[in-house]
Parts: structure tokens; C-alpha cells; sequence
């Protein structure tokens, strides 16, 4: 990565014909700006993460015990949905373009991102499109229950009244992400400042630069997928309806085609964050720039080729379980480099363990032991024992809780300086970080032990032979839930106030966002800076 | 940026190679369909049985037997009765085997139903080739109607000879137009 030597006084510079942000509500209904549309991102997506988070919470309380409690089995299916489609598409999905509005223009030295109004239009279809899909709680029937994968004939024949909602509400998602996706790339690949080549972009543009390939690319697969279910529920085609010559197995190449390449939607942002904060609190250099870059691209075309190992027991014939057994099993190595990386710039780093940076470590250390469950399921004679048991929920959470959230979150202290210009308090953070990072092992570490011995998931009742795990992860997932309004608390508490953070924030950071002052004046680089 | 095209232009050209693949990629979702289609026929992937064929007299294969089991299925408790009159047959390949399903409307309404065949392995589909089958069309029933519909088919002699056992199985559809 190249040494960005660029000291300009922003301050004198930008505030002479500069102009604020306008005033009122309508400022964030009417803005362009790329600062504010990321702030709307990010707050969307907190919400999006407190409300489904808080459909986990009644979950996890109804399997707190054997037996029926809180919820029928009827309304926990469609908690399950909404908990999974929610969070994958209105938390995770949403903070990632949020970050990457506010951090892309300021990293490549851009003065916004390339299509304004583009990006105003993708955000705001999004609180729309989750209206509607959260309506259906309300709808007389039933709120979608078939899961967030809605496998046929689930989500087509026997799907309620409500499925057309969300049919449409993935429509909105699908729209909203590809042209936030067509956004990053063409800001990347234009906005970019004289002397800033591509190989000299901060890991995280490239990382997104990536995942914007894979936005465009399975969006749309997505959104045909859906559209032919909604043509099999009232148009009377038979895409997945067996008796008119359909397939319902289709159905599942089709959503996996999409799912899988969303599972590294989800993830390659996350390596991004992770890469240039690890290197702030080495104060060393990320080890392994370039092979970064290639093994991110790797993991991105892998993605592609890979997906029926989430169907091994559908049938697959013998040459294509093995096929997408070895397939998965070399996504180890560019992930492995990656790892591999992360630990060599910590290697004789002088560290210090702030906030972002007990994130970080936690992100690689959990991350992994996710990556390796999944390497074990990609065994097909061992995931026939695994499928559909919590040890693939077990899986995906750790790859996804302590693997993008807690990237979301050490994005969030890392950068929460720049954009509020106070710094968050400390001792609150780093309590924050213990408090999630004991409770996340006690949720879904288990959560391992009960899927071997045969709990399957999506069941709101169980033997009384699990009912001890579960008592311990419903106890992790309170005290889990509950951390997550502590971090509500200190990111409102650092934008109100706080010691004054200055423009570099931490120790000697790289990267051209730390040139400019903090808080971070609301047009940036209207000059381009040259890099050298 | 050393480019010869100036910016607007090159933003331009980048937004048009991109929806290209946006639409493509749609469509590309179509086109699983079919592909998904030609694929399982190659491979056998899915179990499904090729359609008609004229009766032709196939060498018999006297040297090995093959097992056919034949199931039946009802699909979303159909209300009524399905079933092989037959279970089970032991042929040399290319021998015709004559035999049915018996189907009743359970119902007080007239009801059409379609039944859709599906084989195990699913290699040894194409495998088994059928002269009469009431799968090929939709059945209708009269309320409370009991009938015997015909099957008759063979196994190709060209049955790669580790399988010794097939299953065949029908699941029966409700496609009644309301």
C-alpha cells in the first residue's frame, strides 16, 4: 500500500464557499451527499439489527425450555424468517453500503460518490421495501414461515396470503442493492484522485470493489428467482410445481446460485474493514497487500462454483458431491492466505488492543473457528449427519455474528471519531466488547455440541436431552441482546459529545480520510488530492 | 487517471456495461430452466422418464434379471386411492411388462389428477422405456370414480449391469381446474 504523504489544511481550504447541510428533516429525504446518505445506511441497518435481533430474543425465549411457551409453532416459524431475512438483507447488507458511502469518496480521495442521486433513490427505497416486509407480522394468516431461504413448493404452494409482500419486498432489496452496487463501481473505477492507481487503493475499496461484482452478478438471479415464484403462486406456470413439469429441486440451484455468492457479500467487506484497521494497532504495514487483493478475488470467483455443497442430500449424483466437495474445500486456501496475512502484520507489531482492535482480533480468531466448521461440513458423508442441525446454525452464526457484525462494530469505533469528531469513551467500549464477545461464545459455541448429538433447527420445541445447552445459549443470547443496547448507548452518547478527536484520531494512521479533520467537513477532496 | 476518454464518457461506457449484466444476469436466472432441463436429461440427475416410444421389440437379455418395484404416492393427502396392482416385477431386460394402477376419487366432485413419475437411481431413468402410460396425459374422474389405468414398459437391455433394482415411482397431483 503506498504511504499517502498529503497534509493540506482542509480547514482553510474547504470553508470558503463551502455550504453546510440544509436544515431540517427534508435535508436527509432530499440529499445527495454521500456523508449523509451513509449515516442513513447506518442507522437503518442499527435499527434493522435491534428489531431482528429482538425476534432472536423471543426465539431464544422459547427454547429457553422444553415445551410450548411463548410462542406457538406457528408464529416461531415466522420469527425464524423474519429473524434470517431481515438481518441478512436490512442489517448486514445495509451497514456495509453505509460504510462504504461515508468511507470509499474519503479513502480515494473523491469528492462524492459517482452517481448522487442514484444513491439517494437506492437508500430510500429500503425503508419501504422493510416496511413491507415487516407488515406481514401483521397480516391476517400469517407472516411468511417457510424460512429465509423459502424453498418451493414452502414459499409458493403452501406460502400465506403474506408471501406476496415479501416477494415484493425482496424486489425493492434486490433494486436498492444493485444500484448501490453500480454505485461503488463506478465511483471507483472514475472518482478516484490523480496517482491513486487501482493497486494503491486501500484493501477495503478493493474489497467492496469485489462485492459490488458479486451484487450485480446474483442480484438479478435473486430477483428471478422470486419473480418466477410469484408467477408459479397466480400466473399458473410451473417453474417448481412437479405436476405441470417443473422441479422443486430447481428451485434450490436457483436460490443457492444467489445464496452462496450473498454468504461473500456479506464477508468480503468485513476482510476489508479488518485489513486496515489490523495495521493502526500493529503499527506495521498490511503483510501481503497484493496477495490480499488476489486471494479476495479468488474467494469472489469460487463463490460462483460452489454452491450445491448446501444440497448435498437432495441427490446429487456422486461425481457432483464430489465436484462441489473439493470446490469448497479450496476456498480454505485464499481464505487461509488471508488469515495467514492478518497474523504475519501482527507478527512483532508494537500493538495496542483499543477498542477496534479487540474487535479485530476477536473477528480473526472466531471468524476462523466459523471458516473451519465449514470446511467440516463441506465433507459430504459428514454433512449428511450436519444438515439441518445446530451445528450448521452453529456455523453460519459464528462466520456472521463475530464474523460481519463485530467487523461492523470495529468499523464503527474506528471510524466513529471521524465522523462525529468526538471520541467514543473507552472504558464503555471496551466493557461492550467483553460483554459481546463472552456472551457470542456462550450463544453459539453449543450450539456445536447440540448439533452433533442431533438437535435440528427450526424446531420450537426439543428433547429433554438438549435442554441444558439451550438454557446456556438462550442465557448468552440475553446477555448478547442486551450488550447491543450499550453500543446504542455509546454511539449516541460519542455524537452528542466528547473529548475533541484530532484529524489523525489514532496512531499515525494511513489512509487519505485521516488528512482531513475531524469531524469530517461535509464536502470533502472538492479538490483532488495527488498521491504520490 | 490517464485515459483517453474523458470522464463523463468513460462513466458512461462503465454504466452501460453494467446494466447489460444486470439484465443478463436476469435473464441468465431464466435460462437455468431450460439448461437445468438439458442437464438432468444428460445426467439423469432428477429421475424423470422419458416420454412415449413406439413399440419396438428389444433384444431380450436372458443372462441377468433387473427388479422394478413400483410405488405410488398421494401428494398433499389428495383425497383418494392410489396404488400399483403390482408391487413388484422381476424381468429380463427388453421383456414388456403389462400392468396398472388402481386410482378412486374419494370425492363427491369430478376431479383430474396427473401423475408424475420419478426413478431411483436416477442414472437408470432414461433406462426405462414406456409403450403405454397413463402419466402421459391427465386423468379425469368422475365423483367417487374407481378405475384401472394401464402401464406397460421394459428396461433397456443397454442397463449398465451394476443395477439390479429400480424403483419407479408415481406421485399423484391434484391439477382439478377450479
Amino acid at each position: 500500500m503506498s504511504v499517502v504523504d498529503l497534509r493540506v489544511d482542509h480547514h482553510a481550504d474547504d470553508h470558503h464557499d463551502d455550504h453546510g447541510p440544509a436544515k431540517g428533516l427534508l435535508r436527509w429525504v432530499f440529499t445527495t451527499n454521500h456523508k449523509d446518505i451513509g449515516t442513513l445506511y447506518l442507522w437503518l441497518s442499527f435499527i434493522m439489527f435491534l428489531f431482528a435481533g429482538s425476534l432472536a430474543m423471543l426465539i431464544r425465549a422459547e427454547l429457553f425450555k422444553p415445551g410450548e411457551h411463548i410462542v406457538n409453532p406457528e408464529i416461531f416459524n415466522q420469527l425464524t424468517t423474519l429473524h434470517g431475512l431481515i438481518m441478512v438483507f436490512g442489517a448486514v447488507m445495509p451497514a456495509f453500503v453505509g460504510l462504504a458511502n461515508w468511507l470509499l469518496p474519503m479513502m480515494i480521495g473523491a469528492s462524492d460518490m459517482a452517481l448522487p442521486r442514484l444513491n439517494n433513490w437506492s437508500f430510500w427505497i429500503l425503508p419501504f421495501a422493510f416496511g413491507i416486509l415487516v407488515s406481514t407480522l401483521f397480516m391476517e394468516g400469517s407472516a411468511p414461515n417457510f424460512g429465509w431461504t423459502f424453498y418451493a413448493p414452502l414459499s409458493t404452494e403452501y406460502g400465506p396470503p403474506s408471501t406476496d409482500f415479501f416477494i415484493f419486498a425482496v424486489h425493492l432489496m434486490g433494486i436498492s442493492s444493485i444500484m448501490g452496487a453500480i454505485n461503488v463501481i463506478a465511483t471507483i473505477l472514475n472518482m478516484r484522485a490523480p496517482g491513486m492507481t487501482l493497486m494503491k487503493m486501500p484493501i477495503f475499496c478493493w474489497t467492496w470493489l469485489i462485492t459490488a461484482f458479486l451484487l450485480i452478478a446474483v442480484m438479478p438471479v435473486l430477483a428471478g428467482a422470486v419473480t418466477m415464484m410469484l408467477t408459479d403462486r397466480h400466473f399458473h406456470t410451473s417453474f417448481f410445481n412437479a405436476a405441470g413439469g417443473g422441479d422443486p429441486v430447481m428451485f434450490q440451484h436457483v436460490f443457492w446460485f444467489f445464496g452462496h455468492p450473498e454468504v461473500y457479500i456479506m464477508i468480503l467487506p468485513a476482510f476489508g474493514i479488518i485489513s486496515q484497521i489490523l495495521p493502526t494497532f500493529t503499527r506495521k504495514p498490511l503483510f501481503g497487500y497484493a496477495s490480499m487483493v488476489y486471494a479476495t478475488s479468488s474467494i469472489a470467483f469460487l463463490s460462483f462454483i460452489v454452491w450445491a455443497h448446501h444440497m448435498f442430500t437432495t441427490g446429487l449424483p456422486l461425481a457432483g458431491q464430489l465436484f462441489f466437495m473439493y470446490a469448497t474445500m479450496l476456498i480454505a486456501v485464499p481464505t487461509g492466505v488471508k488469515v495467514f496475512n492478518w497474523v504475519a502484520t501482527m507478527l512483532k507489531g508494537s500493538m495496542t488492543f483499543e477498542t477496534p482492535m479487540l474487535f479485530t482480533l476477536a473477528f480473526i480468531f472466531l471468524f476462523t473457528m466459523g471458516g473451519f466448521s465449514g470446511l467440516m461440513l463441506s465433507i459430504v458423508p459428514a454433512d449428511f449427519q450436519y444438515q439441518d442441525t445446530y451445528f450448521v446454525v452453529a456455523h453460519f452464526h459464528y462466520v456472521l455474528v463475530p464474523g460481519a457484525v463485530f467487523s461492523i462494530i470495529a468499523a464503527a469505533y474506528y471510524w466513529l471519531p471521524k465522523w462525529t469528531g468526538h471520541m467514543y469513551s473507552e472504558v464503555l467500549g471496551k466493557t461492550h466488547f467483553w460483554l459481546s464477545f463472552v456472551s457470542i461464545n456462550l450463544t453459539f459455541f453449543p450450539m456445536h455440541f447440540l448439533g452433533l448429538a442431533g438437535m435440528p433447527r427450526r424446531v420450537p420445541d426439543y428433547a429433554l436431552q438438549f435442554a441444558d445447552f439451550n438454557m446456556i445459549v438462550s442465557i448468552g443470547s440475553f446477555i448478547f441482546g442486551a450488550s447491543q443496547l450499550l453500543f446504542l448507548f455509546i454511539v449516541i452518547k460519542t455524537i452528542r459529545g466528547g473529548p475533541k478527536a484530532t484529524s489523525e484520531v489514532w496512531d499515525n494512521p494511513h489512509g487519505l480520510e485521516w488528512t482531513l479533520p475531524s469531524p469530517a467537513p461535509y464536502h470533502s477532496f472538492t479538490v483532488p488530492p495527488v498521491v504520490k | 487517471m490517464n485515459n483517453a476518454l474523458p470522464k463523463n464518457k468513460r462513466l458512461k461506457k462503465h454504466l452501460a456495461i453494467m446494466l447489460i449484466v444486470v439484465i443478463g444476469m436476469f435473464g441468465f436466472c431464466y435460462a437455468l430452466v431450460p439448461l437445468y432441463s438439458v442437464f438432468c436429461k444428460v445426467t439423469g440427475l432428477n429421475g424423470k422418464t422419458d416420454g412415449q416410444v413406439s413399440s419396438v421389440r428389444m433384444k431380450i437379455d436372458r443372462s441377468r434379471t433387473v427388479t422394478v418395484e413400483l410405488l405410488s404416492t398421494l401428494n398433499q393427502a389428495l383425497p383418494g386411492e392410489f396404488e400399483a396392482q403390482h408391487k413388484k416385477f422381476t424381468l429380463h431386460p427388453g421383456e414388456y411388462v403389462t400392468t396398472s394402477y388402481r386410482v378412486k376419487n374419494l370425492t363427491a366432485q369430478p376431479m383430474t389428477v396427473q401423475a408424475i413419475p420419478s426413478v431411483t437411481p436416477g442414472l437408470a431413468a432414461r433406462h426405462i422405456k414406456k409403450i403405454e402410460c397413463f402419466c402421459f396425459k391427465q386423468q379425469p374422474l368422475d365423483a367417487q370414480e374407481e378405475k384401472d389405468m394401464p402401464l406397460v414398459f421394459t428396461v433397456d437391455p443397454a442397463l449398465p449391469t451394476h443395477i439390479h433394482t429400480l424403483t419407479l415411482a408415481y406421485t399423484l397431483f391434484d391439477v382439478t381446474k377450479n
